[in-house]
Parts: structure tokens; sequence; C-alpha cells
């Protein structure tokens, strides 16, 4: 029996772990002044050919994809009514609050000019699909702060009446901001994939193809459960809580489904456009692709089939993982792998400040994951004393 | 508590008709955005002999820092250099193999610059719109919008925007400008173009250009490759070269004739055009969240 409602976890919060997160945060923020000191070139091995690193490649586009869990649960659990999913909407939620929160802060960083965030809502280009991201990406941060307010107000409602008060005012129309969250997600997921159709010559032919925006579409859909499943087993193994995995593995068959679309529309893509050719050529693209479909996608579907690896926590875990990593690999190869410079050939590789900075942004991520879910009601798993005592 | 399938699908069925009685009636046939009656430059390699005037009348009139290495210094030739945002403009020596009568080898120089493209990457790609082609064919930029965000840089299929990525707080996308405020003047030309001392460069109506550059191949066949690079290319540029050795050899990429936007801007509006789309998937959804929530009320 897990605990059914979500509540505060109040566990000891200075463990090891969290000096660890400490210490990336502070070799980060060393990181970020040296940005505003010196400059992004100073931090970074950016140039004119390479203008995109990691801060976009995995800050920002893979950022968005793995906080994809936050609208797949909403979607599963409050407009398909499978209420019995209740208890990983509220996790998943906070690391969709919390992911596209450091999305904007790695954006930040990323942009010469910081200041100017704001800038797109007054200069609008409908012709820019960065335009469509932007905005779609500040609308959901607000509408996914909106989504949050009860939860804050369930611990705060009484002693902030404003909070509480503003609950009371978003929880009738809850529902219009559910369905808004999904559908903005479905908008910029896809339209993330969307940024590189302007670019054919820059990307490699196994990544460019006219589908790449359902292609991100379909890999968030099918990343989202398996980024719960992951987080879910970290959080509740570190935390000492009960596993939850009753509801995982049911969770992880519609994975089976979401995930083989992908997988299908991927190999019919390559097969259609005759890329396969390139597949045994050796380069680093080409391996990188093959890891990327073999490992992250293929094998942890065909894995899936089996009900022995839903069942058992730590074969679900690794095959979370494997899924996690593989859309993971996809934004970085087609951000940075795949991407090309075809006239001067410069190569990239994050410098060590680029690295500190995003290594920063994820622990402090998971810095203030760790403090909400100590404070706030998130987390609905029982604590294993209290389930196996 | 389960939607059922029948009740899913009739859902989605009325989602569905929405979508097409919403969609736009428009079709969205992508169309050219380039202005009708562009300026250019025509740039002929076989008269250009790597003087290096052209860079230095650019980092005059646009006010550039002094270079590291003079402009009458030749051995700059010895690397490949690309143009940046201390320069918007570079010459560079190419050897083809090609040989002068006496059997000398004879290098190729090559101007690079902002091909001021007729359907911009750069332009369709910008967040804010900063980058704009302008009726004279100039692709601008204004510093008043742009956030930084080097989306035109990734788009730009030759590599031509440039980034002060030294300066922590206000940097600056660094291109060629085509002199936009010289061209707009009556009589105005470009700095480049109106230094150059071999009339290697020559500005007017694209229009003109393109007649004089087919002219001068048919005139002498033996001497050009019959290409005029810029004609066709990424659907045409506002800089266009001819030259005698293919270009290839000398530096140019291969890009497609198609212009680089159109697949994406394509995209971009077929599905967001009165944001249609977003708007038949908000109504599907919350169709199906009511119909759940009244059967558990129900139940
Ligand atoms: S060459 Fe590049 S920067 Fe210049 S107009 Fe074309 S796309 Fe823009
Ligand atoms: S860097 Fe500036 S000019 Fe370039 S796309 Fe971004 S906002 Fe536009
Ligand atoms: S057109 Fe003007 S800005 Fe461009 S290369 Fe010539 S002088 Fe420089």
């Amino acid at each position: 029996m897990h605990h059914e409602t979500a509540r505060p976890l109040n566990t000891p919060f200075w463990t090891p772990g969290v000096w660890v997160m400490l210490g990336f945060m502070l070799c980060g923020a060393g990181a970020v002044l040296a940005r505003y000191i010196g400059g992004i070139g100073y931090v970074s091995n950016l140039t004119h050919a390479r203008p995109w690193g990691i801060w976009i490649g995995i800050d920002v586009a893979s950022g968005v994809a793995l906080a994809a869990g936050g609208f797949t649960t909403a979607a599963l659990a409050h407009i398909f009514g499978r209420h019995e999913y209740e208890p990983v909407v509220r996790p998943a939620l906070l690391t969709a609050v919390l992911g596209y929160t450091f999305v904007v802060l790695g954006l930040m960083v990323d942009i010469g000019r910081t200041w100017a965030i704001w800038k797109p809502m007054i200069f609008w280009n409908f012709n820019s699909v960065l335009f469509e991201v932007g905005m779609c990406v500040m609308t959901y941060l607000t509408v996914l702060y909106i989504e949050f307010i009860p939860i804050a107000a369930e611990r705060f409602g009484k002693t902030i009446p404003l909070l509480g008060r503003l609950n009371g005012l978003v929880g009738k129309i809850m529902g219009v901001f559910i369905v808004a969250g999904v559908v903005l997600s479905c908008m910029h997921q896809s339209s993330l994939g969307a940024l590189l159709l302007v670019a054919p010559t820059k990307l490699h032919p196994l990544w460019y193809t006219p589908i790449l925006p359902l292609l991100f579409l379909t890999s968030a859909f099918a990343v989202g459960y398996p980024m719960v499943i992951f987080e879910t087993t970290i959080v509740t193994s570190s935390l000492r809580l009960d596993s939850e995995m009753k509801l995982l593995s049911r969770l992880s068959r519609f994975t089976v489904l979401l995930l083989g679309i992908y997988l299908a529309l991927k190999i019919g893509d390559m097969i259609f456009r005759g890329t396969y050719a390139y597949l045994l050529d050796g380069t680093t693209q080409s391996n990188a692709f093959l890891v990327e479909v073999g490992l992250g996608v293929a094998l942890p579907w065909i894995l899936l089939w089996f009900p022995m690896v839903r069942t058992s926590r730590k074969s679900l875990f690794a095959v979370s993982t494997l899924i996690v990593f593989g859309v993971l690999l996809n934004r970085i190869n087609v951000f940075l792998v795949g991407f090309s410079s075809p006239i001067t050939h410069t190569r990239y590789f994050p410098a060590i400040g680029e690295i500190l900075i995003t290594a920063g942004l994820i622990a402090s991520l998971m810095f203030i994951y760790r403090i909400v879910v100590t404070y706030l009601p998130v987390i609905s798993a029982g604590k294993l004393e209290e389930v196996r005592p | 508590m389960k939607l059922d399938r029948r009740g899913f699908f009739k859902i989605v069925g009325i989602g569905a008709s929405a979508a097409v009685a919403g969609a736009p009636k428009t079709s969205h046939a992508w169309q050219s955005k380039a202005p009708p009656d562009p300026y250019g430059c025509l740039v002929d390699l076989t008269r250009c002999v790597g003087c290096r005037k052209c860079e230095l009348a650019c980092n005059e009139v646009n006010h550039l820092p002094e270079p590291a290495v003079r402009f009458d210094d030749l051995r700059v030739f010895d690397k490949a250099r690309r143009p940046d945002e201390k320069a918007y403009t570079i010459v560079n020596r190419y050897h083809t193999g090609k040989r002068d009568d006496i059997d000398r080898m004879t290098p190729t120089f090559v101007k690079v610059q902002c091909m001021h493209c007729q359907d911009p990457a750069c332009v369709s790609a910008c967040i804010v719109g900063a980058l704009t082609k302008k009726e004279n064919g100039a692709v601008h930029y204004d510093v008043n919008k742009c956030i930084g965000c080097r989306y035109c840089m990734v788009a730009c299929p030759f590599e031509i925007p440039a980034y002060e990525y030294l300066d922590p707080w206000t940097p600056k996308v660094q291109k060629c400008t085509f002199c936009y405020e010289r061209i707009s003047k009556a009589g105005g030309k470009p700095g480049c173009a109106a230094t150059c001392p071999t009339e290697a460069i020559t500005f007017g109506k694209r229009s003109t250009l393109l007649k004089m550059a087919h002219r001068r191949i048919s005139e002498n066949p033996a001497k050009y490759i019959d290409h005029v690079y810029g004609e066709t290319e990424v659907g045409g540029t506002s800089w266009m070269y001819v030259s005698d050795v293919a270009f290839e050899t000398v530096g140019f990429p291969a890009v497609p004739d198609k212009p680089m936007p159109k697949l994406s801007e394509t995209v971009q509006h077929t599905f967001y055009t009165y944001l249609w789309s977003p708007a038949v998937l908000y109504a599907v959804l919350a169709g199906i969240m009511w119909r759940q929530s009244k059967k558990e009320k129900e139940a």
C-alpha cells in the first residue's frame, strides 16, 4: 500500500548528494560570471560557423524533450480520465516546471543580449520557427506555474492568503490550462524539430527530413512515461520510498505503442529517403545514428514487449534509461553531431566553461526539486519503513 | 470510467471535420518575398587580381577596426580566411592548377561577403525580424531588435553572419551591409565596388547584371564556364559571380536552387495560419475531457 495523497517528505535535507549538487552549482555560477564578464566567446568554443553548442543542444532541446513527462501524464490522468495515474502527475509536473524554467535560464546564458529576451513579445516574425518555439515555451511555462498553484496552495494556502485566493480562482478553470498545456506542448515539441528545416545543407541526411517535426513530437510522446519511470525510480530509491512498481509497469505498456510509432516513423523515413546508404560508412555521424536508434529506440522497444522486463524494477529502470538516453542522443545528434558547416568544416566540442554551466544548471534543477519535494506535497509514494516495516 | 473507443473516435471525427472546415481556404503555396527589381553586384573572378582594395574600402566605409594584417600585406593569402566580426569581406587565393600562356601557375582570387539572397534564410529565421530584405536588395540588420540567438547564423547556407562573441552584454551580428545607406542614395555604390581598380565588381540592377554575365560568357565561351553563381542558387542572390574555373574548386558551396526558407515556412504556415491546428487539437482534447468528467459524474 502506498499513500493515496501527496505530501511533503520532510526527510533530512543535507545529504551527501545535496552537497555534490551544491559543488556543481558553485562551479556553474563561476562560469556564468565569466560569461558575463568576458563574453560567450570567453567561456565557450562557439564560432561563427558553429553558433549553437550544448547550451542549445542539451539545456534547451534535450531539456524540453525530457520534460515531456509533464504534458503526457497530465493528458493521461486529467484529459483521458485515467485517475489511477494521479500519483505520477505531480512529480512529472514539478519536473516540467523546473525543466522549463531551466530551459529559459539556459537560453538566457546562450543569447548574446540576455536583457533583450523580452523582445520577441514585441517584434514578431511569423516566418521564424524559433519565434513560434519561443512564444510557446513562454506561454507554456506560465501555464505550468499556474498548474502548480494548487500544490503550493495545499501547503501554504492558509499561511499566505493571496495564494489561497489565487488557487480558488484558477481551481475552477484548471481544465482550461491543462488542455492548453498539452496543446502548447505538442506545438513547441514539434517545432523544435522544425528549427533545422531551414538549413538543409548543414544537417546530415540521416536526420534531415521534412518529417523532423513529427519525429520530435512522437519522440516526445514516447519519452514522457519512460522519463517518469526513470525519475520516480531514482527519487524513490534515493529517498527510500516505495517504488510504486505497479503503477510504473502499467505506465510502461503505453510506451510499447508510443515508442513503436516513433521507431516505425524513424525507420520508414530512412527507407523512404534511402539514407540507409550512409549507415555503415563508419563516420561519427553514422555511428551516432546507429547508437541512437539501435540502443536508444529499437532495443528498449523490443525489451518492453516482455512482461518480465516491465514488472522487474531493475529492468524497467534500465529500459527507461535507454529510452531517455535515445531521445537525449537524438537531440544532441540533430543539433550538434549531425550539424556541420559545409564551407569551413568547423568542428565543435564544448569548452569546459560550457560544460560547467550546463552541469551547474542541471544540479540547480535537482537541488530545487529536492527542496520542493521536501516541503511541498508532490510525492505520494509511501516511505519504505512504513510500507515494509 | 474509461473512454470507450466509439466515444473517442466520435470526438476525433468531430475534430477532424472541424479541421477540414476550419483550415484556411487560401492555398498555402509558398510565395517568394523577393523584391522584384533589386540591386546586385557581379564579381568576375577572371578580373580579380587580389589587391584587397575592396577589403580596405569596406573597412573604411563601415568604420571597422584596424586589421591585424595590413591591407597591402599579401601574406594573408597563405591561409584561407572567412569574413568575421571585424571584416565584412575578405579575398581568398586558390590554386586550381590553371596556367597562363607561358605555363605559369595562375591563382584565382575570390571575394567573399554576404550574398544578399533574394529569399534569405537568415531573414526567415530571425526570431524578431531584425534582419530584413530591403527593396533595393540589401539584407539589413537592425541591432535594436536583435536578441543574439544566432539562429540567423545557423540558417545561413554561406556561413556569413559573424558574432561579437567577446562582448558580454551587447554583442552584434556582423556581416556585409551591401552598404545599405550608400546604395539608397541616387548614384551611390558600395564601397568595395566603387574602389575596385580592375572592375572585377560591377554594381547595378540584378536583372542588368544577369544579362551582362551571360553576355560575357557567350562572347567568350572558351574563357568562362557557363554558370552564373547566384543566378539560381538558393533561389537567387543579389551578389553573383562568373568564373573561368569550376566554382566548387574555389570555395563555393553546392546549394540547392530552392529558396532555403521554403520548406520551413510552408510547414509553419500550413499548421499555424490562424492557429487553426492548435485550435482543433484544443477542441478535441477539451471534448474528450468534458465527456470523461460527465461520465464520472454520472457513474
Ligand atoms: S548570405 Fe547568409 S547572411 Fe547573407 S542574405 Fe544570404 S542567408 Fe543571409
Ligand atoms: S542573432 Fe539577432 S539577427 Fe540573428 S536571428 Fe537572432 S535576433 Fe535575429
Ligand atoms: S557592399 Fe559594402 S559592406 Fe559589403 S563588402 Fe562591399 S563595402 Fe563591404
